[in-house]
C-alpha cells in the first residue's frame, strides 16, 4: 500500500490539529477544572421534593465552600422551580438541579450552563456569573406537550 | 474495450426488483417526512398553526423517524444490495430470499411504528428517551425494523462470502467490500438499540416491569446513535470513492486507501457514543474524554477521503490538459447531474465536518448541546451531504434498474433540484447554526418564553428557517418528479451503473483488509475497552428506576 | 540545443500532469476552515460563564 507524499503531509497536519484541539480541551477540563457537567450523585426521583437541597429550591448563600452561593432547581413537566431568581453580579455559584419526572434540559441561554437533567441524578455546574442582565433558562430536551413552554429566568444584578 | 463491456454489466433484473422495492419505500418516506419538515419550520416561524388538533411533537416524531430511520435504512439497503449484485455478478436465490424477507419485516415494523405515532400513542421523537413511555407496538415495530435490516444485510454478506469462496486470494470488488463493512458496522451498532428495546422498553411498556433504568437506556441508545450517522454517511462515501471517478472519466486515487478508510470507520464509529452524552450526569468525565479521543480518531478517515477526492479530480483535470493550481476544477463535468448533485453534497461536508469536530470537543459541547445548532449540523451532514448523494445515485441507479434512461431534460431538472436544495439549506441550516450559538433550543415548537428578550432575538432566524424549509420542500417536490419519471415514464434504454477502476490496478489491496476476524476482534476490543467500566459503573450506581410518563398530547 | 529544450518541456508537462499541488492547497483550505471555526467556538466557550 502506497501513500502519496503530499497526502502524508496533509495527514500529519490534520492529525496534529486534532491532537492540539484535544490537548487544549483536555488541559482546560482536567487541569483548569472546566469539565462538562458530570455529577455522579443520585437521588430518588419520587421523593426528590422532600430531600435536601431540593426541599428548598432557590438561591442560598453558603459559607466555607469554594463557591459563594448554591442555586437549586427542581424541574418537572413543564416548569422549573424557582421561576425567577436574582443573582449578584460576580458571584461564584454552584447550580444544582434535578428532575422529578422525565428527562429535561437545563440551558441558561448564552452561557456555558447547559446540562441534562435525568430522573434519579443530580446535575451540577459551578461558574462565576460575571455578566449582568436577564438570562433565560430553557428546556432543550423534549419532555412532552409543553416542552416549549418550560422556562425560568435569572437576573444577574449589580 | 474494458470500459465498454463494463458499461454493459447490469444488475440482475431480479435483484433490481428488490432494490426498487426499497426505493419506493424510501422515496415515500421522503415525501411524507419532507412535508412534516415544512410544517415544522412554518410552526416555528410563529406565523402559522397546525390545524385539526395535530401536534407539533407528533409531526416532529414523524419527520425524525421517516427521514432518519426509514428513508435512510431503506435507501441504503436497496443501494448496497444493488452495488453488491453489480460488482459480484448477482445474488444467489437464497440471498435474494433473505433480502425480500428482510425488506418485508422492515416494512411491517415501519407500519406498526407509524400507526402508533399517528394515533398519538408514541410522540416520543425518534430518540424515544425513557421515561417517556410509548405504546408497546411502537417498540415492537422498531424491533422489526432492526431485525429486518439484519436479514436484509445478511443477503449482502452471503453474496460477498460466496464471491470470496469462488475467488480465493483475490481482494473483493471495492463496492462490495465497502457495502459489507457498512452492513457489519450496522449490525454491531444496532445490538445496542436492540438491547434497550428488547430488554428494557418492551417489557416496561407491556407492564411486565414497573421501572426502567434511564441512563442505561440512553447509553445503549447512543452506542447505536453515533454509528447510525456513519451508517448514513458510508454509502455516500462509497459513491464518492468508487463511482464518481468513473462518472467524471477519471480513476480511483487509491483502492487500498479507500479500503483502509472504511476499516477505520468500522473500528472507530462505535466506541464513541458518550460524545452525545457529554453534559449528562452519572458518567465519569474521564471516560467521556476517552471516548472524545476515539471520536477524533474517526475524523482521520474523513481527512483521507478529502485528499483522495480532490486528488481524483485534479488528476482527471490535468489529464485533460488543465494547468495551474486550480485549473483542474474548471474542467469537471459541471453539466452532469450524476456528478454535480453529489459534489454539492461533498462541499457541504466541509462545514458539516468542521461543526462535528466542535460538537465532539468535550466541554465545548456546552456551547451547542441540544441547541438548534445541532439540528443545523445534521441537516448539513445527513440532509445535505448524504441525501444529495443519495439523490445523485438514484438519478442513474433508478433508470439502470428500471431499464430506462436519464434524459437531458431530467438531468437539467436534477441539477436545478440540487441548487434549490443548496439554497434552501443555506437559509435553514445557516440560521439554525447562528440561532444555536445564541442559545436557541432544538426540538421546540414556537415560543416567546414569556416575552424574553433573548427568545425575541431568535425569532428572525426561525423565520429564515421557514423560508429555507419552504425552498427545501420545493426541492423535495422536484426530486419526487424526477424519481417518478425515472421509475415509470422515462424512455426505455440503458443507463450505466458506473463503477470506477483504480489508478494503479496492478497494485492489489493487501489481503489483510479482508481478515474479518482481525477487524471484528479490534472493533470488539475497542468497544469493550471504551464501555465496560463506565457501563458497570452506571449499573452499579444506578438510582431507583423510573416509572413511565406520557406527557405528550393525545387525541 | 533544440533537443534539450524539448526534453525539459516534456518533463515539466509530465510533472504537471501528475501534480497534486492543487489537492494539497484545497485540503489546506479545508484545514484552515476547520481551525478557524473551532477556535471561534472555543473563544465563545472561554468568553461565556
Amino acid at each position: 500500500m502506497h501513500m502519496h507524499k503530499l497526502e502524508k503531509i496533509w495527514l500529519i497536519f490534520g492529525i496534529s490539529c486534532l491532537v492540539i484541539f484535544l490537548t487544549v480541551v483536555g488541559v482546560s477540563a482536567f487541569y483548569l477544572g472546566n469539565k462538562p457537567p458530570s455529577c455522579l450523585t443520585t437521588v430518588n426521583p419520587e421523593t426528590v421534593g422532600q430531600e435536601k437541597p431540593f426541599n428548598e429550591p432557590g438561591l442560598h448563600k453558603v459559607d466555607g465552600k469554594a463557591w459563594d452561593y448554591e442555586l437549586v432547581y427542581v424541574a418537572s413537566a413543564f416548569s422549573y422551580t424557582p421561576a425567577q431568581v436574582e443573582v449578584p453580579l460576580g458571584a461564584k455559584v454552584k447550580v444544582i438541579a434535578t428532575t422529578k419526572d422525565v428527562i429535561h434540559g437545563f440551558e441558561v441561554a448564552g452561557t456555558n450552563i447547559n446540562m441534562m437533567l435525568e430522573p434519579g441524578y443530580i446535575s451540577e455546574y459551578t461558574t462565576t456569573f460575571d455578566k449582568a442582565g436577564e438570562f433565560l433558562i430553557v428546556c432543550n430536551e423534549y419532555c412532552g406537550a409543553g416542552h416549549h413552554l418550560m422556562f425560568s429566568k435569572i437576573e444577574v444584578v449589580k | 474495450m474494458i470500459t465498454s463491456t463494463a458499461a454493459k454489466v447490469k444488475v440482475d433484473p431480479r435483484d433490481a426488483k428488490l432494490s426498487m422495492a426499497h426505493f419506493f419505500v424510501a422515496f415515500s418516506a421522503l415525501a411524507l417526512g419532507g412535508l412534516m419538515g415544512l410544517l415544522q419550520t412554518l410552526v416555528r416561524s410563529g406565523k402559522w398553526e397546525l390545524p385539526w388538533g395535530i401536534d407539533y411533537y407528533q409531526i416532529l416524531t414523524v419527520h425524525g423517524v421517516l427521514m432518519g430511520l426509514v428513508l435512510t435504512t431503506f435507501f441504503i439497503m436497496g443501494f448496497q444490495y444493488a452495488a453488491v449484485s453489480r460488482t459480484t455478478g448477482g445474488h444467489s436465490s437464497a440471498a435474494r430470499r433473505a433480502g425480500w424477507i428482510g425488506f418485508w419485516v422492515m416494512l411491517v415494523g415501519t407500519l406498526m411504528a407509524a400507526t402508533m405515532v399517528l394515533l398519538k400513542e408514541a410522540s416520543v421523537l425518534y430518540t424515544f428517551y425513557a421515561p417517556l413511555k410509548a405504546h408497546w407496538i411502537f417498540y415492537l415495530g422498531l424491533t422489526f425494523v432492526i431485525v429486518g435490516s439484519w436479514i436484509d444485510g445478511a443477503a449482502q454478506i452471503m453474496t460477498y462470502a460466496r464471491w470470496r469462496k469462488n475467488n480465493p486470494g483475490q481482494p473483493s470488488p471495492l463496492l462490495s467490500f465497502m457495502a459489507v463493512i457498512n452492513t457489519v458496522m450496522w449490525i454491531v451498532a444496532t445490538l445496542g438499540v436492540a438491547a434497550t428495546v428488547l430488554f428494557q422498553l418492551l417489557p416496561w411498556s407491556l407492564g411486565l416491569v414497573d421501572t426502567v433504568d434511564v441512563l442505561v437506556s440512553r447509553t445503549l441508545f447512543w452506542y447505536f446513535g453515533h454509528p447510525l450517522v456513519y451508517f448514513w454517511l458510508l454509502p455516500a462515501y462509497m459513491c464518492w470513492y468508487a463511482i464518481i471517478p468513473k462518472i467524471i472519466g477519471g480513476k480511483i486515487f487509491s483502492d487500498s486507501l479507500a479500503r483502509l478508510s472504511f476499516i477505520l470507520f468500522l473500528l472507530f464509529s462505535i466506541p464513541v457514543g458518550f460524545h452525545h452524552q457529554l453534559t449528562e450526569p452519572g458518567i465519569d468525565p474521564a471516560w467521556k474524554f476517552f471516548q472524545v479521543i476515539l471520536t477524533f480518531m474517526v475524523v482521520i478517515p474523513s481527512l483521507m477521503t478529502a485528499f483522495s477526492l480532490f486528488a481524483t479530480f485534479e488528476r482527471y483535470g490535468r489529464s485533460k490538459g488543465a494547468t495551474g493550481l486550480f485549473g483542474w476544477f474548471r474542467v469537471l463535468p459541471w453539466g452532469d447531474a450524476r456528478f454535480i448533485v453529489p459534489f454539492i453534497g461533498m462541499a457541504a461536508f466541509i462545514p458539516a465536518g468542521a461543526g462535528g469536530i466542535i460538537n465532539a470537543s468535550n466541554q465545548m459541547d456546552q456551547v451547542v448541546h441540544n441547541t438548534i445548532w445541532i439540528t443545523g449540523h445534521f441537516h448539513l451532514t445527513a440532509a445535505t451531504s448524504v441525501v444529495l448523494t443519495f439523490f445523485g445515485i438514484s438519478y442513474w441507479l433508478v433508470p439502470h434498474l428500471t431499464g430506462r434512461r436519464l434524459t437531458k431534460a431530467m438531468n437539467k431538472l436534477a441539477i436545478i433540484q440540487a441548487w434549490v436544495w443548496f439554497i434552501g439549506m443555506v437559509f435553514m441550516s445557516g440560521s439554525m447554526h447562528i440561532q444555536g450559538l445564541l442559545g436557541g433550543p432544538r426540538r421546540s415548537a414556537f415560543s416567546t418564553y414569556g416575552g424574553s428578550e433573548q427568545a425575541a432575538e431568535w425569532i428572525p432566524y426561525q423565520i429564515a428557517q421557514a423560508v429555507g424549509g419552504t425552498i427545501l420542500f420545493l426541492g423535495i417536490i422536484l426530486v419526487l418528479i424526477i424519481f417518478v419519471n425515472l421509475a415509470f415514464f422515462a424512455p426505455k434504454g440503458e443507463e450505466e451503473f458506473p463503477v470506477a477502476e483504480a489508478e494503479n490496478p496492478e497494485e492489489k489491496a493487501p489481503m489483510v483488509f479482508e481478515n474479518w476476524k482481525l477487524w471484528l476482534g479490534i472493533t470488539a476490543a475497542l468497544i469493550l475497552f471504551a464501555y465496560t467500566i463506565p457501563f458497570i459503573d452506571i449499573i452499579q450506581n444506578a438510582p431507583p428506576g423510573s416509572k413511565g410518563f406520557q406527557t405528550w398530547s393525545k387525541w | 540545443m533544440a533537443k534539450t529544450v524539448l526534453k525539459t518541456n516534456q518533463k515539466t508537462e509530465m510533472e504537471d500532469r501528475s501534480s497534486l499541488k492543487g489537492t494539497l492547497a484545497s485540503v489546506f483550505f479545508l484545514g484552515i476552515f476547520i481551525i478557524v471555526t473551532w477556535v471561534s467556538v472555543y473563544y465563545l466557550f472561554v468568553d461565556r460563564f
